[in-house]
């Protein structure tokens, strides 16, 4: 073919073809695996071999676990009413009755020997420090600092007493504050429980401040539950710092705290309650939990249960495909298998 | 001119829909040029025809033309320009001024327009609503900083684009505003701004200059007044038109004495195409057409000067009122998937209902004890009169937990998708344009991306629809054969590489030489006989050259060239046809020289002789052939007729040399078969009394003033007969570069490809020939009817047909690639005419989808888009509509993707197109390799985006379950508005924009690839369940796995919502990790520096002590316990999706898998090496994470 290209080609020399990089035309080296039998199986003897160790040792560790668990809220209240429906009125009553005896003494069993240190939790059932209208209701800024006493708007209906005054600590958190006491004694002697550095060191050290007070607390009509001993600064106030990290799920434990000393097996432990809460008024059951702790935290032998099932599994799912690509092999990459070289007619 | 080119302009002509708005207004006026050289080309439509046969209106030819000239245009429907008062002009009108403003905002404006657009999208209304429910106090579910954090984000990055958009049109507005003109006033020129002209303004503009409004020629620089513009910024046709000053003002030399007059003339339109108005000059009324007219945006060429009056300025000008985006398409992707986005909402609204009426059971159980309840607190005491405390009855508080419930699962409708999907096309598009494989070197032509919604449509295409001419075809005519006095002149022994190539030839004029800009491929024996004027066969060859030379309009310019003595000589003409002619006689030493509109000089062979042009008769679509009377040198007159096979042989005189004639009809068959367009030459000599007569009748026909157009026809009819044939010629239609390879790729790939063409059928179908697009072995059903019946009868036949070859195709079960039973249907523009919008369309529908290919020949545009709609409305395939003309632009907007060809015809198409590149060929790697990767990303990034969004909204919603239906979030409220713009955002982007399921070599290797697309693998209602099964699943695992490990135990709320974030964003990174087929260190750097920075960011977020949250990360992570859940969830929720996974690429493998497969067999030695070269930049990265990865895959892979 003939024609004069070259004239107007070299008129306009000026390109715009960019400039070669990898990048622009998609070139960079990449890494591209794929899921090859011996991938595959490797992936799951890898996933089974460290699962199974985790998932037994969880389960050992859950197992070693020595937990009393006593649920005494309802075997502390003496109730002859005939129905559920006057009992729950009678325990209520009880409860919110100041002058009625609520000291409440049980004998537990130590079923094994437990090592110190030994934790003492409170159980509470279907009691929801979750709940919006809770949980919303604290002034974290107020707890920290004196100054920011009057910064009690997020605090409603707990914000302020009868005079104006603001509450500190203010809120329904706080309000709630749990009251039971536990007094804990072997054969007639006592076991000392410390209540020392039962909070996050972060809560005592940063979130509660050292110069705040308590205020106007609990000086209403309706008491959600304990007082606080005015000349204690906040953050010395364990109970209450404990109590304000709420619980994430409706049934939960709080540490109350720790017994210092290893309890031996069949003994007999007799503990004195004094049963103030108010769970009555919602069907809500109160435990005390005496238990020992590993890594893995309390008794719950969950995830050990899991990590074995998903461990056996992976074990399981290397020898199927053991076994498929043996039986059943297919050469990688066979251009054999391609849809329109299997069945040429549809194309 | 012959019936082909008439095509061509019948192609150029109907211009697009837009302009068919004018049409039913449009009246034709007509000019009173009579002396003008070559007479003028301005496109119009004709109303009337249901075909939509375009009529090209010369000045001299105009029949309708004349009956309405001068029809007064209404007065309400006209403006008054008072020339050379613009005072007056303006005084009771207000024109606008001629400042133009593209910019949509001012500083001022800029907030509330932005805002007030922006919130079009119903997804920022979504946005919206839910950020103020959120402020309600009654429903404030999140902080309010957090709950608004999202949309003001979204907001101020779009506000910052539109405004950085907007800034660049000012600058430019600036710049064209400030331009200078000359404009006339107080008896001299002066300089003036662009935007300070005023409409009545007289206005000059000097040689190569840009016309700054559009204005009405006064005088120009030539003597007969005319004067060229260029137009190629307005349709982007890049030969020079002509423009005429009326004789009257040309006189006048206006600016130099005292000059006014009125123009009258209609409001502004669009139509670029159409003018009319009436000039009242000296007592004198004189009508202004089309051809009197200079736009804006055009540029005077080969004029020194023109002056004008400035008619419509400003947002008034027609180049202003044409300019609008492209219409603004949806992919079907997107329209899918909003059908899926009604799923989720459906779901939303489920799960919102559930946790309401869950609540409201919760609070009538609970009904006599929310007094007392420590956590519930329904009484407020602190006033002294107790009130309920945020408490309003059973029924409002099961509406507000409604409410909430729609504000905390807000993210399962993913508004950020939306965002995301737009980012992901931008960086797609980046990838597009960069694609040196689609760079246009010879036209310097990038690919352009001007719609950035369908980037993923390029992977779903089930039908091409395209153009010929420009498209397929070069455009680019190339004279190759001829047919002299019945000898064949197209033997091969043409010179192709010679010296006489590299010399060309080239006249010697006063010491300069000048050369033909195009060289055309010399046969040397005709150049010889060329040469020889003694014999008769030399004689007959140098008729047939100086008839190439002379019968055309086309005009002659002479350009430096950078040799001083050496000029090239361009041919500038509107057919390209002609064109070649007027070149291919140069080469052979019939040098056109000069062009005035009395005479031509021809150089032949060294010698100039002059020839006057008596008269000519331009082309018209009734005669189909063109003519002039040309007094040669010697005294003598002839009559010289170019036109088409079929409306010269009627007028040959077949007793003159029958032999002659049957050989060159013999001819002109195989050269159209070779798919050569053909033109036949004839010619007559005048007898002094012929002449005498047809002068006169001639004369008298062009100054008639009622049906001039007519009269000038019959002139033409009765001088036209009784021709001797000269000869003919084969032009060819030359392919593009790799046309016929693309088209097999298309095919191969699945894609039906149409060809919509205005040519003859026979070029059509010898275009299919070479292009790959017929081939020998297919059945061909040409259905060319002239009426409605007859359509009907051949549709039924051919479908009986097709049901035949269907059953016998059946019967032999076809073997690999025989395609025996393939069909190919060639429908012509008038069958389509009665069949389009009738009720014949549905039986083309089923013909057409039995056919492999179409050929769909003399369409015009509006056909062109009535034969898409046909395939759009009837089936849910993609079509893509590729051409290069105005007239394929109703086309290229009809089609769910149009692409411009950015070539010769101009920028018509690529102003209406999605999607611009220079070569049909680069379809191949946009459709194949673009557009497939496109769609497999986009479809991932929206099966991932919905599962990642509704993965955190389930274990939301799992937690509300366990708080007493009340609505809180274990998760805080900053990490569940982090979630979808940091944790796990970016990931998802760039995995949207770099992942390549397959490489480019594979993907060319295997056309058939592109299926995957097509049969919507990577995207349909089954995957979206399967999704939201497996959502369901991760979901349940995620929280249900610490829900059961913390049971009854101390752990508070935010320690835990630490471990589900943490948890659910592991495990949303790591399963797209898992579906990445390609890992650059980019992807690496996402992947894991997303949750890395979701580990920094809930460190930070628990680290601010006003948070109840306080430490919480820090303290829960020092547990054994936390790590061993985080484990477990990552393993055991993707574990399915892992299994099923394997499965499916192993015994239900799709054929991007086997490919996949089979490249990495294949270059496994290469990817070793690409190993070598990632651990460099795994060696310099400090990141533990990337190394840990990076190791596990090298021991993962040799395992």
């Amino acid at each position: 073919m003939s024609s004069g290209d070259g004239v107007s080609q070299s008129s306009s020399k000026k390109s715009k073809k960019p400039r070669y990089s990898r990048f622009t035309q998609q070139e960079l080296p990449a890494c591209k695996p794929i899921l090859t039998p011996g991938l595959v199986i490797s992936t799951f003897i890898f996933i089974g071999i460290t699962f199974i160790p985790i998932g037994l040792s969880s389960l050992s560790a859950s197992d070693a676990v020595v937990e009393i668990v006593h649920r005494y809220d309802e075997v502390c209240i003496s109730s002859n009413a005939n129905d559920d429906e006057a009992a729950h009125f009678a325990r209520i009553g009880y409860i919110q009755d100041d002058r009625t005896n609520k000291t409440c003494t049980r004998t537990l069993n130590v079923p094994k020997k437990m090592k110190q240190p030994i934790f003492v939790y409170y159980q509470l059932d279907d009691f929801y420090q979750n709940h919006r209208r809770y949980v919303k209701s604290r002034s974290d800024e107020q707890y920290k600092s004196p100054e920011n006493e009057q910064k009690t708007k997020t605090c409603e209906p707990e914000a302020f007493n009868d005079d104006r005054k603001p509450i500190v600590p203010c809120g329904l958190v706080a309000w709630s504050l749990f009251n039971d006491t536990y007094t804990i004694s072997i054969n007639g002697n006592t076991i000392p429980i410390n209540k020392k550095d039962i909070a996050w060191r972060s809560d005592r050290t940063h979130k509660f401040g050292s110069n705040v007070y308590p205020k106007n607390f609990q000086t209403r009509g309706l008491i959600g539950g304990a007082k606080l001993n005015e000349s204690i600064p906040l953050s010395e106030q364990e109970d209450l710092l404990v109590w304000m990290r709420t619980a994430a799920l409706p049934n939960f434990r709080k540490l109350y705290g720790r017994i210092e000393t290893d309890l031996e097996a069949n003994d007999k432990i007799t503990v004195v309650i004094q049963n103030n809460y108010n769970t009555y008024s919602f069907d809500g059951k109160k435990n005390l939990v005496i238990s020992t702790t590993t890594w893995i935290g309390g008794k719950n032998d969950f995830l050990g249960k899991i990590y074995i099932t998903v461990g056996g599994i992976c074990l399981f799912l290397a020898i199927a495909f053991i076994l498929v690509y043996l039986l059943k092999p297919r050469p990688l990459g066979d251009p054999a298998y391609l849809s329109w070289n299997k069945d040429p007619a549809s194309y | 001119m012959d019936s082909k080119s008439q095509i061509e302009i019948n192609e150029y002509s109907l211009q697009a829909s837009d302009f068919l708005r004018n049409l039913s207004s449009r009246r034709s006026i007509s000019s009173i040029q009579l002396k003008a050289s070559g007479g003028r080309s301005v496109k119009e439509l004709n109303s009337g025809e249901l075909e939509s046969k375009p009529v090209r209106h010369g000045s001299r030819g105009d029949s309708e033309g004349l009956n309405t000239s001068y029809k007064e245009i209404n007065d309400e429907d006209s403006r008054f320009i008072y020339i050379n008062n613009p005072e007056k002009t303006n005084e009771k009108f207000k024109f606008a001024g001629n400042s133009i403003r593209t910019g949509k905002y001012s500083i001022i404006t800029f907030l509330p327009r932005n805002l007030f657009e922006q919130f079009h999208r119903v997804a920022y209304i979504y946005f919206l609503v839910i950020a103020i429910l959120n402020q309600l106090p009654q429903l404030a579910v999140f902080g309010r900083e957090a709950s608004i954090l999202p949309l003001a984000f979204v907001l101020l990055v779009t506000a910052v684009k539109d405004a950085y958009e907007d800034f660049r049109r000012h600058r430019s507005d600036k710049i064209e505003n400030n331009r200078l003109a000359l404009v006339h006033a107080n008896g001299q020129y002066e300089q003036k701004k662009w935007k300070d002209i005023r409409t009545g303004e007289i206005i000059k503009v000097s040689g190569n200059g840009s016309i700054p409004c559009d204005m009405v020629l006064l005088s120009t620089s030539e003597a007969t007044g005319v004067a060229y513009i260029q137009t190629t910024n307005l349709d982007g046709e890049s030969n020079l038109k002509t423009r005429y000053a009326k004789q009257e003002t040309q006189m006048k030399r206006p600016g130099e004495g005292k000059f006014d007059g009125l123009i009258k003339c209609e409001k502004p339109n669009r139509n670029i195409y159409g003018f009319q108005a009436n000039m009242d000059i000296d007592g004198k009324r004189i009508s202004l057409g089309p051809s009197n007219i200079v736009l804006r945006g055009c540029e005077l060429k080969n004029t020194d000067w023109v002056i004008g009056v400035a008619v419509y300025a400003g947002k008034e000008t027609k180049a202003m009122l044409n300019n609008s985006g492209a219409p603004s398409k949806r992919s079907s992707l997107e329209t899918r998937m909003n059908r899926e986005i009604i799923y989720l909402s459906i779901f939303l609204v489920t799960l919102c209902t559930i946790v309401c009426i869950c609540h409201g059971v919760w609070l009538r159980n609970h009904k006599d004890e929310l007094v007392l309840m420590q956590f519930y607190r329904k009484k407020d005491y602190s006033e002294p009169k107790v009130k309920n405390y945020k408490y309003y009855g059973w029924g409002m508080e099961i509406f507000f937990v409604f409410l909430m419930s729609v504000i905390v699962f807000q993210i399962m409708i993913p508004i950020s998708l939306y965002i995301s999907m737009e980012l992901v096309r931008v960086g797609q598009a980046y990838f597009m344009i960069g694609d040196n494989r689609m760079l246009d070197e010879s036209s310097n032509s990038r690919f352009q991306c001007r719609a950035l919604n369908i980037n993923e449509d390029l992977g779903q295409i089930k039908y091409v629809f395209s153009d010929k001419t420009g498209t397929l075809t070069e455009n680019k005519m190339e004279f190759q054969c001829a047919s002299i006095g019945g000898v064949d002149h197209s033997n091969g022994n043409a010179h192709v590489e010679g010296k006489d190539e590299s010399v060309g030839y080239s006249v010697q004029v006063e010491g300069i030489f000048l050369k033909p800009k195009m060289r055309v491929k010399i046969d040397p024996e005709l150049l010889k006989l060329s040469k020889s004027k003694h014999t008769d066969e030399g004689r007959h060859v140098h008729d047939f050259f100086v008839a190439l030379a002379a019968c055309n309009t086309i005009v002659p310019l002479t350009m430096e060239t950078s040799h001083p003595s050496v000029k090239l000589i361009e041919y500038q003409g509107e057919s390209p046809d002609e064109q070649a002619l007027v070149y291919a006689a140069a080469s052979y030493g019939f040098m056109l020289i000069e062009r005035t509109s009395g005479h031509i000089v021809i150089d032949i062979h060294g010698e100039r002789q002059r020839f006057n042009v008596l008269g000519m008769h331009e082309f018209d679509s009734d005669r189909k052939r063109m003519s002039v009377i040309l007094g040669f040198p010697d005294q003598t007159v002839k009559v010289l007729v170019k036109g088409a096979d079929t409306s010269m042989f009627s007028i040959i005189d077949k007793s003159l040399n029958s032999d002659m004639i049957k050989s060159t009809e013999a001819h002109l068959h195989s050269y159209s078969s070779k798919g050569l367009r053909t033109l036949v030459i004839g010619t007559r000599d005048l007898s002094s009394s012929e002449f005498d007569q047809w002068h006169s009748s001639y004369e008298l026909a062009s100054t008639a003033l009622i049906g001039r157009a007519a009269l000038l026809r019959k002139v033409a009819n009765n001088i036209e007969n009784h021709l001797s044939i000269l000869g003919a010629s084969g032009i060819e239609d030359k392919l593009q570069q790799g046309v016929p390879e693309a088209i097999e790729s298309l095919r191969t790939a699945g894609i039906k490809v149409w060809v919509l063409t205005g040519d003859k059928q026979e070029t059509a179908i010898s275009i299919g020939y070479s292009s790959k697009l017929l081939t020998g072995n297919m059945t061909q059903i040409v259905i060319n009817n002239n009426s409605k019946d007859s359509c009907r009868k051949s549709l039924e036949d051919a479908l009986l047909l097709c049901k035949k070859l269907k059953i016998g195709s059946d019967a032999k079960q076809e073997g690999s690639g025989a395609g025996g039973s393939q069909l190919a249907l060639i429908i012509d523009g008038t069958s389509l005419v009665y069949v389009l919008d009738t009720e014949l369309e549905k039986q083309l529908f089923e013909l057409s989808s039995k056919c492999t290919v179409v050929l769909c020949c003399r369409v015009a545009p509006l056909q062109k888009a009535g034969i898409v709609a046909l395939i759009k409305n009837r089936t849910d395939d993609m079509t893509l509509a590729i051409g290069d003309g105005a007239n394929d632009v109703s086309m290229i907007q009809m089609a769910d993707v149009g692409i411009g060809i950015s070539g010769q015809e101009g920028r018509q198409a690529v102003m209406a197109s999605d999607f611009a590149m220079g070569q049909f060929r680069f379809l191949v790697p946009l459709l194949l390799v673009h557009g497939h990767w496109n769609y497999q990303r986009m479809s991932y990034m929206i099966l991932y985006n919905f599962y990642r969004n509704a993965v955190f909204v389930l274990v939301l919603f799992w937690y509300v379950l366990f708080t007493g239906f009340a609505l809180t979030t274990a998760i805080t409220d900053w990490s569940s508005m982090l979630y979808s713009i940091i944790y796990t955002a970016l990931p998802t982007i760039v995995v949207g924009i770099l992942d390549k399921d397959l490489s480019r070599m594979t993907l060319l290797k295997y056309p058939q690839l592109y299926g995957a697309g097509q049969r919507r693998e990577s995207y349909n209602g089954k995957l979206f369940w399967v999704t939201m099964l497996d959502t369901l699943w991760q979901s349940i695992a995620a929280f249900f796995v610490p829900l059961l490990a913390y049971w009854k135990s101390d752990v508070d709320v935010s320690s835990i919502g630490d471990l589900w974030t943490l948890a659910i964003v592991i495990m949303v990174n790591i399963h797209l990790a898992m579906d990445v087929i390609r890992w650059y260190w980019i992807t690496h750097a996402t992947i894991w520096g997303s949750i890395a920075a979701t580990f920094i960011c809930v460190l930070i977020i628990d680290a601010l002590p006003f948070l109840p949250g306080y430490w919480a990360f820090l303290t829960i992570a020092k547990t054994k316990l936390f790590w061993a859940c985080l484990g477990g969830i990552t393993i055991g929720a993707l574990l399915p999706r892992f299994v099923v996974k394997i499965f499916v690429q192993r015994y239900r493998p799709d054929d991007i898998q086997i490919a996949r497969e089979a490249e990495k067999v294949e270059t496994s030695r290469e990817s070793h090496l690409a190993q070598v070269e990632m651990n460099p930049i795994f060696g310099h990265s400090r990141s533990f994470l990337r190394l840990a990865v990076s190791c596990l895959f090298a021991i993962l892979e040799r395992g």
